[in-house]
This record gives structure tokens, sequence and C-alpha cells, in this order.
């Protein structure tokens, strides 16, 4: 076994995948990736199942180094500057770490998480058909926490096949759409001021919920509801009208009345807006939203075919295990090995 | 002869969730009706649905709109909805052991003063009541209540604790609950409980499900301590009762 070893990270990352379901009923939140988009891409780069568990990176930098054997790997998600000791790793490809070699990760620049997925997944012990870290209910594998530093994550050897970029359908942009409800009744002229203005996400946000910032969005008959139902996307409104749109660790019920419901398609998308950065939102009908989802399904389901090999270079196993050997020097014959072309740094979804 | 049903309401919850809601309160009818819908989608598979949330007044019926739309969906489920309840012929039910009072309890003078009584009165009529599991949610095993006496009753804390015991048995509004793991609540804290209602590499992981029959037992702080440490073993501690 190749390991990848954390050599620093930042809060709010951790290992996630696709959720475990099955025990809202029990209160057990699904957790999962943030951006599932984002989550499938790096999966899909290095041929691991859509949902796979990855290294979910919240908004600070880290350091990742590879110690015995060589590890497969791609990055997905908001942009950052990467490097693999000293040469840049482009988003959307998959590339190949030599024993030895260190992954460095900057600040996220326009969105919030990226996905470290490692070729052959993370090994762990799966709870409800899940590695995802829920820290309070002490589930996530190898680690029931978010990851930190000198946290070591057993990775499949390289398999040494050829490297793969994604061509990704163009980054939706535009309103974060919603369909009202369940409790839209609960507002009156709320609900237009709700759609009509400006929100920025507060920086009092996490996993569990975004809080937002704008207008006051008063309730028709007070803020206290019996505890219903939630889901991912749910816009809750408390006393204070400021609304919380829960996330994927939130409580599995709540007891504030609900003005909208984020659509499935726009769940990631809205997850990497950073805070302080302003959106809008749009009511969709319900056939709009689900025939967004659809799409959103089948577009997922069929990322393994939008791979492209990269292929004016050649990356092969054998020369990185010639030059680990040969330390850090890059020949001029394996120059190639050691440069990946980065015509323009791919956009990332958001 | 059975009382004509109202239609549920059906309040969509996004593209992949319906909230079907029986009441708008807490309502010990509304809850019979949730927990037999529950029941009933258990038995009879709709195709597209992946999870069912019963809650006090609402079941959350989470579905995969690639397989199943909303209009079609509504449809099956309004239909088994307005199925008449049918009586519960086995119930499962547990009795809890609670160590009331004293630092396992820090509410329970300050209930007893709100409501002119005494921590002894308050206890015996917490323990008197027969409760049902309404619902389980918030957080893993956290079971709300129903059946708590009119008598006990009161207003949920102005500002909320931001962290609460594990294993507490509190009161809020018209519930009481059997809280799991430490965390918030905003409900007045009457005792704790040994017994864990999720608790993970154990068999079974969550001890409680919604419609389950509860009652409380009163035991000293020497039993509580000796409970809690083979319920931390993974003993079940709650003794299980079928009727």
């Amino acid at each position: 076994m190749s390991k990848l070893v954390i050599s620093a990270i930042g809060p709010a990352s951790s290992v996630q995948d696709g959720g475990r379901y099955g025990a809202q009923r029990y209160g057990l939140t699904p957790s999962g990736a943030m951006d599932r988009l984002a989550l499938a891409t790096a999966n899909s780069l290095v041929g691991n199942a859509t949902f796979a568990a990855a290294i979910e990176i919240g908004p600070f930098g880290a350091k990742f180094t590879v110690r015995e054997g060589a590890v497969r790997i791609a990055l997905a998600g908001a942009s950052r500057n990467a490097d693999i000791s000293g040469r840049a790793v482009v988003s959307n490809t998959s590339t190949t770490m030599a024993d030895g070699e260190t992954l460095t990760l900057g600040f996220a620049r326009g969105g919030c998480f990226s996905y470290l997925a490692i070729e052959g997944g993370i090994a762990g012990e799966p709870m409800f058909g899940s590695l995802a870290v829920n820290a309070r209910a002490g589930l996530g594998s190898p680690y029931p926490r978010p990851l930190q530093a000198g946290d070591e994550l057993q990775a499949a050897p390289a398999s040494g096949a050829a490297e793969n970029r994604i061509d990704l359908p163009p980054p939706v942009d535009g309103p974060i759409r919603v369909v009202m409800g369940p409790q839209d009744d609960e507002f009156g002229d709320a609900k237009a001021l709700f759609l009509d203005r400006e929100w920025k996400i507060s920086s009092a946000s996490d996993r569990m919920g975004y809080r937002l910032e704008g207008p006051v969005i008063k309730h028709l008959h007070g803020h206290n509801i019996v505890s219903d139902g939630t889901v991912n996307g749910s816009v809750q409104v408390p006393g204070n009208g400021q609304p919380i749109v829960l996330m994927p660790d939130r409580g599995t019920s709540g007891g504030y009345p609900k003005i909208a419901t984020l659509i499935t398609a726009d769940l990631g998308r809205f997850a990497q807006i950073p805070a302080g950065t302003g959106f809008r939102f749009k009511a969709v009908s319900m056939a709009e939203a689900q025939a967004e989802a659809r799409k959103f399904s089948e577009m997922l389901r069929t990322l393994p075919d939008r791979l492209r090999p990269i292929d004016n270079f050649a990356l092969n196993i054998e020369a990185l295990r010639d030059a680990n050997v040969a330390g850090a020097a890059v020949s001029a014959v394996d120059a190639g090995t050691w440069q990946i072309p980065s015509p323009a740094d791919t956009p990332a979804h958001d | 002869m059975a009382a004509t049903l109202s239609p549920p309401r059906l309040l969509p919850s996004g593209d992949s969730a319906i909230t079907v809601e029986f009441s708008r309160s807490v309502d010990e009818v509304a809850n019979q009706r949730v927990l037999a819908l529950d029941r009933t989608l258990a038995r009879e598979t709709i195709t597209g649905i992946t999870e069912t949330v019963p809650t006090y007044r609402s079941l959350l019926v989470h579905y995969d709109p690639v397989q199943i739309d909303f209009d079609t969906l509504s449809g099956k489920l309004v239909t088994l909805a307005l199925l008449p309840v049918p009586p519960v012929t086995k119930m499962r039910r547990w009795r809890i052991p609670v160590a009331y009072g004293g630092e396992h309890g820090i509410d329970l003078e300050d209930v007893a003063r709100t409501l002119k009584s005494t921590p002894e009165n308050i206890v015996a009529r917490h323990v008197a009541g027969d409760y049902r599991v309404a619902m389980i949610g918030f957080t893993p095993g956290w079971s709300y209540l129903s059946g708590l006496d009119a008598s006990l009753q009161m207003p949920r804390l102005q500002n909320p604790r931001l962290v609460t015991p594990a294993g507490t048995i509190s009161i809020g509004g018209v519930q009481t609950g059997v809280q799991c793991l430490a965390g918030p609540s905003g409900w007045h804290l009457l005792g704790r409980t040994a017994v864990r209602t999720y608790q993970l590499h154990r068999d079974p992981i969550f001890l409680l499900e919604p419609g389950d029959a509860v009652t409380f037992s009163a035991v000293d702080a020497r039993t509580f301590a000796e409970q809690d440490r083979a319920a931390a073993a993974g003993e079940i501690v709650a003794e299980l009762m079928t009727s």
C-alpha cells in the first residue's frame, strides 16, 4: 500500500463521499460531499466509482506527501494554486505523484471546496454504507473527525494508467434556483423580498448550514412551527428573519418554517459561493426542477464518457520511478513527465 | 365505524422529497396517521422512494425524481394516506431508568418551583406517564415523546443551553424527550438515563423506533453510575416489554 500523509490542512476538511442514507428516521443526517459534481469529477478522473470517498478540502490551503510508493490523484472543485514538488497541477486532470512528492494547495479562489480523489479510493470501514465524516455522530473512516496534520490515508499503488482530463459541460451561472415551500404559506410579502433581493453568505456558515445576510424575512404567524423533516437545501427562516440554508450535516428535523428548497442541481453550485459574495434566488416550477434533477443525475452518471486522454505528452509511471531515484533532477528526456501542459487554468465548474 | 379521514396536504420539499402533512399542530391522531403511512410505505414498495422520516404531524418522503415524478408520487401517497388507520397489534414497550434531579437533572428544582410543586411530585408525575415515540430527529437517537401530563407543560427556555449532557431526560412544551448525544437544548432538564438510544458497534445501533411505547422508572445516582458503565460496554440497560 502507498499512503498519503497530510502534512498540513485547514479546518473544514474531511473525508466525504455520496453520504449515508436510510437512517434519517433515527436522526442520523446523510453528510456527504458539499459539491457532488466536483466529487464525482475528481473520482471519474482516476477511475473511481462516482461517489467514492475523497478528501473534501475547505477554503484554506493544504499539503499532502506521498509515502511508500506512487499515488494517482485528481483535483476538482474550487480553483486554487496547486503544485506537486514545483510542477503546476491543473484542476480537472488526473496526475500521478511519485513516492516522496508533496502536493501543495493554496487558498480556494472563487469557490470553497475542492475534492482530492485518490485512485482506488480511500481505505476505511464504512458505517451505513459510507465513510463520510459526521463528527457529532462519531462517524467517518479512517478518522471520525475532520482531517488534521499528521493523519495518514492508505492508498492503492498508482496503476500507471494514462492520465485524463475531463470535458465538463459549461458551468451553470445565474441565480440559485428554488422550489417554493414546504411552508411558504407562513410568509406573505416576504416571499417577494426573498426572491427579489440580493443575499450574501455569512462567514458563520458550516457543513450544517449556510447563514444568509440580507433583508429581514418576516413570518406571518411567528417563527415556531412543530418540527418536521428537512432536506439538503431547505431554506429555513428563524426568528431573526435571516434564512439558513441547510447543508449535508443538517439536523434531520427542524422547527422553523421553510420558505423554499434549493433544487438538487444547484446544491453544489450554492455550496461553492464564498462568504460575502452576492447572489440571488429564483423560483422555478416543480416540473422544471425535476427536469433539471434528471439532467444533473444523467450528467453525473455519464461523467466517465467525458474523459479525454492528455495526449501531447506521456506521463509514465516507470519514468516517475526513475525520476524519483534520480532525485529532483529533471532530465531532458523525461521533461514531458514533469510538465503538465496547462494552456489555461481550467476553470472549475463554479 | 371509522370517521372519514381528511386528506393530507402534500407539500413540495424541493425536487426530491414530499412532506405529507396531516396536521399543523402536535396531534396524537395525526401522529398515528403519520406512523400508519410510514408502515404502509414499508410494506408496499413504491419504486423511487428512497427513505421516509416520520415526524409529529407529517411524513417526509424522500424519492428519486429520475424514477418517479412529483405528481405521480403525490397521487399514490394521497391514496395510501386515506386508507383507514389499521389498529396497532404489536407495540414494543420500553422501560427507561432515569436518575432524576441533582447533578443529573439540574432544572428539577426550578421546574417544581415554577409549577408550584415539589421535586418528588414532579418526578412522580413524569414517571406515571405512558409515552409514545412520536419522532426521532435533530441528532442521532434524539427521541421526542408524546403523552406528557398537561400539568408538566412548560415553555422552552428563553436562551437554549449550548451543551446539555448525553442521556438527558427533559421536558419542553407538550413534549418530553430522551436525548442521546451531548448537544444544545432549550428544554428543562429533569434527569439522565444511562440508556444509549444510539450506540455504534451495538446491535441494534438505534434502540427506539417511532411508535414505540416508553415509560420511565426512577433510579438513584449509584444505580445510574452502574448502568452507565454497563451501557458503555454495550448493554442495552432499558427493559423491553412487548404488549
